[in-house]
């Protein structure tokens, strides 16, 4: 299993590795959602859905199923502020 | 001598970066809105002096991301600034974006300037510079942009007669494209797409291949080729995608040289409020207040502003009766047209609140917010988050409502919406809400709550239960797949500009105002003809009734018979008594059952079809309230009061259902583009009106 933007929990970074050209929206890719980019997860909607992401200085809500599609390699250690707290 | 040179000047840009702004600023109260041919998409049009002897015509195009349209809003984008035929084609481009979201700006603006028209860029919002830390070395980026560049300040005035003198020597406007990336994209494909077509620019020629829909305006020879270089769908949706990846290449390349944000300045505030703003359950806190505040205010700020309407139009009325002569002219400016228009003129100020909010809500971001916070639920009953847009603007008027609910890109979440929004309470409905809970609902309070407030919050939680209860039926029932493309952007929190929001409330009050009572005006003055005139019963009704009765009466109760009997057959009577049987199972007489279908036009209609019937037969007497003649009013059939609590209660639970309002129905034909769907609305909807009108009145009888 790959980790995917739907993977991350909030507050949490990560970089984005590969978008599925065929499924992912042209729109998400206008909108700065692209290989190389970093995408930070501010919040999830109740009912675990849709998603609050930052990319490329964009701040966007998309479904989890899209989510799903954003393959990522995480960059920042899952609970960093908990560490600097403690 | 003066010539009178105009320019079309085109303003694009993405949502949120002040393009309204800035339209706004150029061309002052010299807008208007019309639509564009065969769409109802809004078109706004402003003129702006530029100088002594040139004037620009101003045209906001709908704000995009890009010029690859998703929604029917960004086409108009597209097929605008493609089509050199057309009599909106620009002579500049102005492309507004804002200083925090350059980067993103750039790829619509990399886009228009490949079309080789000339493009101005205007970096709005240059006061949010300092605060966010960003720095922009302007002369640098005009240079490798090749364009005329301006930072301003629409809010502000800031840069905006600079601006005005790029516009005026649009000659000077560099034209020419940012870069050809076919090489790079396929160049085997490019190639023959460039021989087939010599005589076009190949942008344009790309962009006909992947996104226009209407090639009408090219040659049989060419739509053809068009559809050849069609073919293989994988393939072009890969290219697009290389080509908005090259693009941003080349704009991270610009902007590394031009651009740079002091990140110990960048806020994150943004992301902070919103993690509040969207909470699981402060989030859910914050809309219900919201909305709640809103209809409290739609009902205490207004009422003071209607009775003070009602007292003008009461006056002017008695001041115009006794100023003419008595004659029937005389009658149809007061029974007919001034009543009319008093019907349409009294809730203005409901609907300014009600725009106000909305226009507010959306012009602060925080509608975006709620979006994002009800997509998972409204997904529930078969729409999107983006649903709740329409659904809340529904509230003011359906017709706005369903024409904003084209933001939606999935085409069953659309039609669903689209279907549903009727049963959001209008502001139509209120004035019919109003006269009859004042009529029959008891004055009653429990501690905090009164009786008559409870029942019209009541009747706006059916309102929307009805419109979530059908969507999930639709939901279940609707076969049609769609694929969902739902990305919104959570734009920056802005205090919004009064400016603009006045603008906005008054451009949507002026076309609500207009369109409503041209309709109730016409069915007023056709209500009063049908009344005043009958067959040979009427016309000898003085006789007739002579005869009848007993010459006991005294003069008034005579005439007031005599009034009556005109009444009856009169031809509106003798028309009442026909759909009768129809509406008699529900409590009503012929009145309510005239009432009831003139209503078919318009909701509010039935106010002032009501004041007409009632002061008709009251000829004679001086103006009286409406609501105190309906409360004398006695069903002939039953002998009874007309309105009591069961006839009430069964006209409220129709009204809340029914289908009726015309105004709508021609929206949803428009924007569903048949008329299979407006027919299930208006089908559908009154038959559950009147089923629940049935059982609402056999219940309280």
């Amino acid at each position: 299993m790959e980790t995917t933007v739907a993977d991350l929990s909030i507050g949490e970074k990560g970089k984005i590795k590969e978008v599925c050209f065929n499924d992912i929206p042209l729109k998400l890719l206008e909108m700065g959602c692209m290989p190389g980019k970093e995408v930070e997860l501010v919040q999830i909607a109740p009912l675990n859905d849709p998603m609050y992401i930052i990319v490329n200085g964009s701040h966007l809500a998309i479904r989890r199923e899209i989510a799903e599609l954003i393959k990522i390699e995480t960059t920042a250690p899952k609970n960093l502020c908990e560490v600097i707290k403690s | 001598m003066r010539s009178n040179k105009i320019l079309n000047v085109a303003l694009v840009g993405n949502p949120n970066t002040g393009k309204s702004s800035l339209f706004n600023q150029l061309t002052g109260l010299n807008q208007k809105v019309s639509n564009y041919p065969g769409v109802t998409v809004d078109k706004k049009q402003g003129i702006c002096k530029l100088g002594d002897s040139v004037k620009a015509n101003i045209l906001d195009l709908p704000g995009t991301y890009s010029i690859n349209p998703n929604t029917i809003d960004e086409s108009i984008v597209l097929e605008t600034l493609i089509n050199k035929d057309s009599k909106d084609y620009p002579d500049v481009v102005i492309v507004v974006a804002d200083v925090v979201n350059l980067k993103r700006n750039l790829l619509l603006f990399s886009q228009i300037k490949d079309l080789e028209i000339p493009t101005i860029l205007a970096i709005n919002m240059e006061d949010q510079l300092e605060r966010k830390g960003i720095s922009i070395d302007i002369e640098l980026l005009k240079k490798e942009l090749n364009s005329d560049i301006f930072l301003i300040s629409a809010r502000k005035n800031k840069g905006i007669d600079a601006l005005k003198k790029a516009i005026l020597n649009p000659k000077n406007t560099n034209k020419t494209a940012l870069a050809d990336f076919s090489n790079r994209m396929d160049a085997t494909f490019f190639k023959e797409v460039k021989t087939t077509f010599k005589n076009h620019s190949l942008y344009k020629v790309w962009l006909m291949i992947t996104q226009l829909n209407d090639l009408s305006s090219l040659t049989e020879k060419e739509q053809k080729d068009i559809e050849k270089f069609r073919e293989d769908n994988t393939k072009l949706s890969k290219l697009q995608h290389k080509e908005t990846v090259l693009r941003y290449q080349q704009i991270n390349n610009i902007l590394k040289k031009t651009y740079s944000v002091d990140q110990s300045k960048a806020t994150t505030l943004r992301a902070k409020i919103d993690r509040v703003v969207t909470h699981k359950i402060f989030g859910y806190v914050i809309f219900a207040s919201l909305l709640l505040l809103m209809f409290q205010s739609v009902f205490a700020w207004s009422e003071a502003p209607m009775n003070w309407i009602d007292s003008i139009f009461a006056k002017l009325a008695d001041f115009t009766r006794n100023q003419l002569p008595e004659g029937k002219l005389t009658d149809l400016l007061v029974d007919g047209i001034i009543a009319g228009i008093s019907g349409v003129i009294i809730f203005i100020p409901q609907i300014v609140i009600l725009f106000l909010f909305v226009a507010v809500l959306e012009e602060t971001g925080y509608m975006s917010r709620a979006v994002f916070l009800m997509d998972k639920i409204m997904r529930r009953f078969g729409m999107s988050g983006k649903s709740i847009i329409p659904l809340v603007s529904g509230v003011a008027c359906a017709i706005p409502a369903i024409m904003s609910a084209r933001n939606i890109g999935n085409k069953k979440e659309r039609l669903i919406t689209i279907l549903v929004t009727p049963f959001t309470t209008c502001s139509a409905r209120l004035p019919v809400y109003a006269i009859l809970i004042a009529l029959v609902i008891p004055k009653k309070g429990y501690g905090m709550f009164n009786l008559q407030g409870l029942t019209l919050l009541g009747l706006y939680t059916l309102g929307f239960v009805a419109a979530l209860t059908s969507g999930y039926i639709l939901h279940k029932t609707l076969k049609t797949k769609a694929k969902s493309y739902f990305v919104i952007e959570l734009p920056d929190y802005k205090i919004p500009s009064v400016k603009n929001i006045a603008m906005t409330v008054l451009e949507k009050t002026k076309a609500f105002v207009i369109g409503a009572g041209k309709i109730i005006l016409a069915i007023s003055i056709v209500i009063w003809f049908l009344q005043t005139n009958g067959g040979n019963k009427f016309k000898n009704a003085k006789e007739i009734v002579k005869n009848e009765v007993n010459t006991s009466l005294s003069e008034t109760e005579i005439n007031a018979k005599i009034a009556s009997y005109q009444s009856e057959h009169s031809y509106l009577g003798t028309l009442g008594k026909i759909i009768e049987p129809v509406v008699a199972p529900l409590g009503y007489d012929w009145k309510m059952g005239i009432g009831l279908l003139t209503s078919f036009a318009a909701r509010e209609v039935f106010v002032g079809t009501m004041a007409t019937i009632y002061s008709v037969e009251d000829d004679g007497e001086e103006n009286i309230p409406l609501q105190e003649r309906m409360s004398k009013e006695i069903n002939r059939n039953t002998g009874e009061k007309a309105y009591t609590l069961a006839t009430g209660s069964s006209l409220l639970i129709f009204y809340a259902f029914a289908m009726q309002c015309m105004g709508t129905l021609a929206i949803v034909k428009r924007e569903t583009n048949s008329w299979k769907w407006p027919i299930y609305q208006l089908v559908g909807m009154s038959v559950l009106a009147y089923v629940a009108a049935f059982i609402t009145f056999i219940i309280l009888k």
